[in-house]
């Protein structure tokens, strides 16, 4: 149907198309513009799914342009990327939905659909991008089209979260193109290789090798909130909940973390890094952020600030599992990259809910909510017990595979971060759900626009937390059933370790 | 046969004489000239890109006694993005000009066209200085056209920097054809060696041109002679008379003085370089108003391809046509963006009545597509993917790296992160809170009706800046190999 070498670029069009149509779209051509994210996400749906029957059947698919001789801009699919594009393209289809939902009355409809959609292209692209040189040039493609998001809302408030992301991700996004010009400048064009490339260079070069090492993480550090670099993730709350959930579910803060385990493994090599010692600096950021993520979130009243200092928390599992030396670690951390997504935009939805139909958006605000929006209180709750790790939700799949990796490599200390954070996760989301569900809801809520009709709110809201809680569920119950997240990320760990 | 060489300067010469003598009929005389003057580049272009340089001997008479006009792949990739950046700004002019204005802008319009096709097509240094002068002189007429005091005040001094400029460069010509006996570009390089005669010439004709092309120190006249011009003008003056004398840098020292200038030289130029990436692009990060904005952002941007300059002197054979595709992309994504950056600015200027930075935000609600074109000439000025500056700049980070000439990165580097800085500034409030944009893109609260059609040069500018450039310009490295090293 669609032949072999243009499948990646369709999958990358099939959002930017509709995405750019939709600029064109006045603000009142509501049902055609929701047709064309419809379409838009739907085919990309498809496209994926091609390239997943594929990648099973061992097919290669490259899409190359050449932008200079020797730069070559390389879309193709690996076992890490399809996890990853897979992810994007079932949320960004139960996102769009969510997002019609939201924001039905709201101003500027159309510049909101026309960025998200290019958001979302460049997430796309950097998870197919077959090199280092592809990879740089969606992750600033990511910052630019996430920036209108962040500030959509046009309030000094927003216009400030905006201003600080920007100067994050931009000042992130020139260490990492340092880094990557001067490692291309040693090694040649920078091809995404299971188990590096690296090898032929250590030695004389390890040095620079070394300083190469920090700049890439210290760019990709900053989208994946690793503390220091963290500091834009709280602020830049102010966006839309759809736009919130997407960020920290796929595109901003995953596409970081993802960044950090394509340069752990696929550029310098999983046994290289550990020969440099590498591996153990990012466990040690990595940990730090994750005990630093979680103590913050105790504090926090307002719900969506607590839910991104969780963020900041577990995404450096992600790391954690990267930088722990042995193949079980991997799966933990590879596979979190999938569990984290679901959960996370599960909670981020349920806290837009909350705020849509409520005007709840305090933690100490949620008495009794769990008896005004039982649906939505129930997804956030299988978010919240999975983010803790309580099973069969999929978060524990995530900590059992991080743990056992860490006992396996001997890194006793990795058990203790882990042990750790849970115990704090329990103590931030646990008051959450005793509140929602035990204690006397008020008298009237914060603000409350429309009665309650026959479903808790509107259908477009109600269902997206509901389908992403009940795949947080499955990936968690079916854990090993074939061509699950945990299977994929078993692939690649035996890949990259050469089992 | 057609002589496709001379056509693109004999069109926009004949539109200026006619524009000159029906005052009165001068805007569809110069929208035809400027179609098919467009036109005919754009098939000198191709023509290059298909069979290779082309040279001409108008009336027969070849070099050393007659005019002799060549084409080459760089002179050809300049002369295309001139002339479409020109005809851009021709439709731009239309709708921009008073009925009264419009007399005198279209003959001076035509005229510096003339000398800029001129200038990118000569074969000798000669004629190469006589369309030099004749292009100075058009600048300065255009950048006065307002009469405004201040107005008058920048373009004579600009007119007078381009005299010193032009004179000292003729002087290092006269020197030069004293000590060769000829001016015909390609007979002068085989004949220089190193030598007094050689660095004398050098200097001067270097100096006289450096300072038109406003290379930091000598880019003083530059910031005031184009934000004071009328909007239409200061795009042709930022985006191609700079270019212009740029490229006679380019193209004497690749044909002539590269091979004997030595490495001190070379480092020189990209010093000024680096100094002028930094000065010009903390002057736009500090500018409170767009037009001034735009033009520290040239001074900047000139100061980049600058940098060239040196990774050339170091770099063996096989990698200077790299280097120059890389610094020609830089140059063209650069004339269009900031073409586009001009035209817009002077949008919201008639919309907003002035253009100061903080108080521009209602104008670039009201006019999103120029808010788009704004953003997209942005994206380039910075160097963010896609644009095409970001494959250049990516070269030149290499380039710096793998030549061991490692401190130019973090020039470059502080560059980009002021220009991130100044386009902040100008587009954070276009996200304020505020009026819908009015379907159709009209305007919600602009005195002067800005229709769709006006708005289109600048979008259409940028987007070549940033998809076209970014993602299609692979063949102008084919094009420049063809160019001779």
């Amino acid at each position: 149907m669609i032949p072999d070498n243009l499948l990646p670029a369709a999958i990358v069009l099939s959002s930017l198309v509709p995405g750019l149509l939709i600029f064109l779209l006045g603000e009142e051509r509501h049902v055609l513009r929701t047709a064309l994210n419809m379409v838009g996400a739907l085919s990309k749906l498809v496209f994926v799914w091609l390239l997943i029957r594929g990648v099973y059947d061992g097919r290669i698919f490259e899409t190359r342009l050449a932008l200079a001789p020797g730069l070559d801009l390389v879309l193709d699919a690996d076992a890490l990327s399809v996890l990853f594009v897979t992810l994007s393209t079932l949320l960004w289809l139960v996102t769009t939905v969510y997002a019609i939902g939201y924001l039905e009355h709201s101003p500027h409809r159309s510049r909101f659909f026309g960025f998200f959609s290019l958001c979302v292209t460049s997430t796309i692209g950097l998870a197919l991008a077959g090199n280092l040189l592809t990879f740089v040039f969606f992750y600033e493609a990511l910052t630019l089209s996430t920036y209108p998001l962040v500030a959509h809302r046009g309030t000094p408030d927003a216009a400030r979260g905006a201003r600080v992301y920007l100067a994050y991700t931009l000042g992130g996004g020139v260490l990492l193109l340092t880094g990557a010009v001067w490692l291309q400048s040693l090694a040649g064009p920078v091809v995404f290789t299971q188990g590096g490339m690296l090898s032929d260079l250590a030695g004389e070069r390890d040095a620079q090798l070394v300083a190469i090492f920090f700049l890439l993480i210290a760019g990709l550090g900053v989208k994946a909130a690793l503390v220091p670099l963290h500091g834009w993730l709280p602020q830049a709350m102010v966006a839309p909940a759809p736009v919130s959930a997407l960020l920290h579910a796929v595109a901003v803060v995953k596409a970081g973390a993802f960044g950090i385990v394509r340069v752990v493994y696929d550029v310098y090599g999983v046994v290289l890094a550990e020969s440099l010692g590498l591996l153990a600096a990012l466990a040690l950021m990595a940990s730090v952020t994750i005990l630093y993520g979680s103590l913050r979130a105790l504090s926090q009243d307002g719900l969506k600030k607590r839910l991104a200092y969780s963020t900041v928390s577990q995404v450096s599992y992600i790391a954690l599992g990267t930088a722990i030396f042995g193949p079980i670690a991997t799966i933990g951390g590879v596979v979190h990259l999938v569990h984290q997504g679901v959960m996370k935009i599960t909670l981020f939805f349920c806290a837009g809910n909350y705020a849509e139909t409520l005007g709840v958006h305090r933690v100490s605000e949620m008495n009794g909510v769990g008896r005004r929006m039982p649906w939505t209180t129930l997804a956030f709750t299988v978010g919240a017990l999975g983010m803790i790790g309580v099973p069969p939700v999929a978060g524990f799949v995530s900590k059992w595979y991080l743990g056992l990796g860490a006992v396996e490599a001997g890194s006793h200390w990795a058990l203790l971060v882990l042990v750790a954070s849970s115990l704090l996760n329990a103590a931030y989301f646990f008051p959450i759900l005793f509140r929602a569900w035990f204690k006397e809801p008020p008298a009237r809520w914060p603000e409350e626009p429309s009665p309650a009709g026959r479903l808790e709110t509107s259908a477009a809201l109600l269902w997206p937390p509901l389908i992403t809680a009940l795949l947080a569920l499955a990936f968690g119950l079916f854990a090993a059933a074939p061509a699950s997240p945990l299977e994929w990320a078993e692939l690649i760990a035996q890949r990259e370790y050469g089992l | 046969m057609i002589d496709w060489l001379a056509l693109p300067i004999s069109i926009p010469l004949l539109g200026a004489v006619l524009a000159t003598a029906f005052p009165s009929r001068s805007s569809p005389i110069g929208l035809t000239t400027a179609l098919l003057a467009a036109a005919a580049a754009l098939i000198a272009g191709v023509l290059v890109a298909e069979v290779g340089p082309l040279r001409s001997d108008l009336g027969g008479w070849g070099a050393p006694l007659g005019i002799s006009l060549q084409a080459d792949g760089l002179s050809a990739a300049l002369l295309a993005m001139a002339n479409l950046v020109s005809l851009g700004i021709s439709v731009y002019a239309l709708w921009y000009f008073p009925a009264g204005s419009r007399r005198h802008f279209w003959p001076l319009w035509l005229l510096l066209w003339t000398a800029l096709n001129g200038l990118f097509l000569a074969a000798d240094l000669f004629n190469l200085y006589v369309t030099l002068e004749l292009l100075g002189i058009a600048a300065a007429a255009l950048g006065a056209l307002t009469g405004g005091r201040d107005a008058v005040e920048a373009n004579l001094r600009y007119l007078l920097v381009g005299l010193l400029g032009s004179m000292t460069y003729l002087l290092g010509v006269a020197l030069l054809y004293t000590g060769l006996g000829t001016l015909d570009l390609g007979l002068a390089a085989q004949s220089l060696t190193a030598g007094p005669l050689a660095w004398i010439s050098l200097a001067l004709m270097l100096g006289g041109l450096l300072l038109k092309a406003a290379l930091f120190p000598l880019h003083f006249w530059l910031p005031p002679a184009h934000a004071q011009a009328p909007a239409p003008v200061s795009a042709a003056l930022s985006a191609l008379v700079v270019k212009a004398a740029f490229y006679l840098v380019l193209r004497l020292w690749v044909e002539l003085f590269g091979p004997v200038a030595g490495s001190g030289a070379a480092s020189l130029l990209g010093a000024l370089g680096a100094a002028g990436v930094v000065w010009g692009s903390w002057r736009a990060f500090r500018a409170e108003r767009l037009k001034l904005l735009a033009a520290y952002s040239t001074v900047a941007q000139v100061g980049y391809l600058f940098l060239f300059f040196p990774l050339m002197a170091a770099s063996q054979l096989p990698r200077q046509p790299e280097l120059l595709g890389a610094l020609v992309l830089l140059a063209l994504t650069h004339g269009f963006a900031k073409a586009g950056l001009f035209l817009s600015a002077g949008l919201l200027q008639k919309t907003a009545g002035h253009d100061r930075i903080a108080e521009l935000g209602p104008a670039l609600r009201a006019l999103p597509a120029v808010a788009l074109a704004v953003g997209l000439a942005g994206v380039a000025l910075i160097g963010l993917p896609p644009s095409g500056t970001f494959v250049a700049k990516w070269i030149l980070l290499a380039e710096s790296l793998r030549s061991g000439q490692w401190w130019w990165v973090p020039v470059v580097l502080l560059g980009t992160l002021l220009a991130s800085g100044y386009v902040y500034r100008l587009l954070a409030s276009a996200f304020g809170p505020g009026a819908q944009p009015v379907a159709g893109g009209g305007p919600a609260e602009a005195p002067a009706p800005i229709g769709r059609a006006i708005q289109t040069p600048a979008l259409i500018m940028t987007l070549i800046a940033v998809v076209l450039l970014g993602l299609g310009a692979e063949p102008l490295w084919g094009l420049m190999s063809g160019s001779p090293p």
